[in-house]
């Protein structure tokens, strides 16, 4: 198992650790529901040594990086980046990741830690003469600061290094790149920094004020806000059309991508799946992933969660699930079983918050 | 860690109060509800249910996950913590007090003495 470069931090900060994708990780620092209001309501700094770091560099990386992405990197300018997603050749997901246009020959990509090797093969047996890919996963140690307050937090440090705006993208002559991007939904950045001074870093924010936050916190405020996490909501078998993820797939670039044609399909014969929200509607125990979701009566299954969780925000649980396109309307009443035991639950519309 | 000296505690980090055998009082630890994190749910059984010592009578979810909560003796279920149910914080701010979540009729009281003292208990958390 790999130890982050933050690793001694978390355990003098009384972390509690687990693996999560080969890494040893904090989940927790001083329990989940404050750490996940401390991002909602001013800062938290989460560890993401973990994710995963690519640059691609060449005159044509544009063209090859459309031909295997989702989404159309012809839009972005320079210092600018894009949510965007791998396909398989079956139009399901490999990864979602964001990509980064640094200069019109060198990208940077941030992808999922449990696909970096996944991602990396698939990238390099694409790979053509005049594109330079390199895995710089271990290059770097990272740290997502999120939240309200957290730009203040920045700005009172003075580091004479302004802050890219939404979706953007700095790099620094000291190697640390910073991009305005999170998993909160909170306005914040992403710091990534060579291994040696991600720690130092990591100190700044706690002495400004910042919270530390484990993926405990990360995983809660990442599903209020109905973003997906690859390998639960994602998959290989459902594709970005069916997880709601229609609007990062640009069907009229000037390029065809590996998935495109299953895509074209689909939105021509209909969806019959859709990743839909669904909050629990009395009091009930936490919902988690796994448990079915099933119609009023609790008799009939309709599909299973794949990402569930009580909602600190909401005081209520919530979840996602692949359910038939006629059980998705929002007001839909559906139950989830917990226990052998069906409580009320209802469709709702995106984002839960 | 807490330990108090008047308990009696079983491997599964349940508490007994054994006071009144016609009512003795069932938590768990204090070592437990810091190793389960903070408790948002917790389901009770109901009041009258027969349990055995060792049978899964509760559960306790923080937000991570779900865990069983076992009978450390046998009885007869004669009263349950109601105010819990609305709020589950007592369960880690007061794990021996108002944390409390069942109160048993012990069907043998010797069973007590199968559990471990404070003492013992502390050695098996240290």
């Amino acid at each position: 198992m790999i130890s982050s470069p933050l690793h001694v931090r978390h355990l003098e900060l009384g972390a509690r650790m687990a693996p999560f994708a080969g890494w040893n990780m904090p989940i927790q620092y001083c329990g989940i529901v404050a750490e996940h209001k401390a991002v909602r309501e001013s800062g938290g700094i989460f560890d993401i040594s973990h994710m995963g770091e690519f640059e691609v560099v060449g005159a044509e990386a544009v063209t090859w990086l459309n031909g295997l992405l989702t989404n159309d990197l012809n839009s972005l300018s320079d210092g600018e980046g894009q949510y965007t997603l791998m396909l398989n050749p079956s139009g399901g997901v490999i990864d979602d990741l964001i990509a980064y246009r640094i200069s019109s020959d060198r990208f940077f990509l941030v992808v999922n830690a449990a696909k970096i090797e996944e991602d990396r093969d698939w990238l390099e047996s694409h790979l053509v003469s005049g594109i330079g890919f390199v895995d710089r996963s271990m290059d770097f140690g990272a740290v997502a600061v999120q939240g309200p307050a957290v730009t203040a937090a920045w700005n009172r440090m003075e580091l004479d290094r302004p802050l890219p705006k939404r979706n953007g993208i700095s790099e620094y002559e000291d190697g640390v790149v910073v991009c305005r991007t999170g998993y909160t939904g909170e306005d914040g950045f992403e710091l990534f920094a060579p291994v040696d001074a991600i720690g130092p870093w990591f100190d700044r924010f706690v002495d400004e004020g910042v919270s530390p936050a484990g993926l405990g916190a990360r995983d809660t405020l990442r599903l209020e806000k109905c973003y997906p996490l690859n390998g639960s909501d994602l998959d290989a078998e459902h594709t970005p059309l069916e997880a709601g993820l229609g609007s990062f797939v640009k069907l009229d670039k000037d390029t065809d991508f590996v998935g495109r044609d299953v895509i074209v399909s689909q939105k021509k014969e209909g969806l019959k799946q859709h990743l839909a929200a669904i909050a629990m509607t009395g009091k009930a125990p936490p919902i988690r992933h796994g448990y079915e979701v099933r119609d009023p009566d609790g008799k009939i299954v309709l599909g299973k969660l794949c990402s569930g969780s009580l909602s600190p925000s909401l005081g209520r649980g919530i979840g996602l699930a692949y359910l038939d396109a006629e059980d998705c309307r929002p007001g839909t009443r559906v139950s989830v079983t917990v226990r052998e035991r069906a409580f009320p639950a209802e469709i709702v519309k995106k984002p839960f918050i | 860690m807490n330990v108090p000296d008047h308990l009696y505690f079983s491997e599964s980090h349940e508490w007994v109060d054994p006071a009144i055998p016609e009512a003795a009082v069932v938590g768990i630890s204090d070592h437990a509800q810091a190793e389960l994190t903070d408790v948002v749910y917790l389901e009770l059984p109901e009041v009258g249910t027969s349990v055995s010592k060792g049978e899964a009578i509760a559960v306790v979810e923080s937000v991570k996950a779900a865990n069983d909560i076992y009978a450390p003796v046998s009885g007869e279920i004669v009263e349950v913590n109601g105010a819990l149910a609305e709020g589950p914080e007592p369960v880690n701010e007061d794990p021996y007090g108002e944390g409390w979540m069942i109160k048993v009729r012990l069907a043998d009281a010797g069973e007590v003495e199968g559990l471990m003292n404070a003492a013992a208990y502390r050695e098996t958390i240290s």
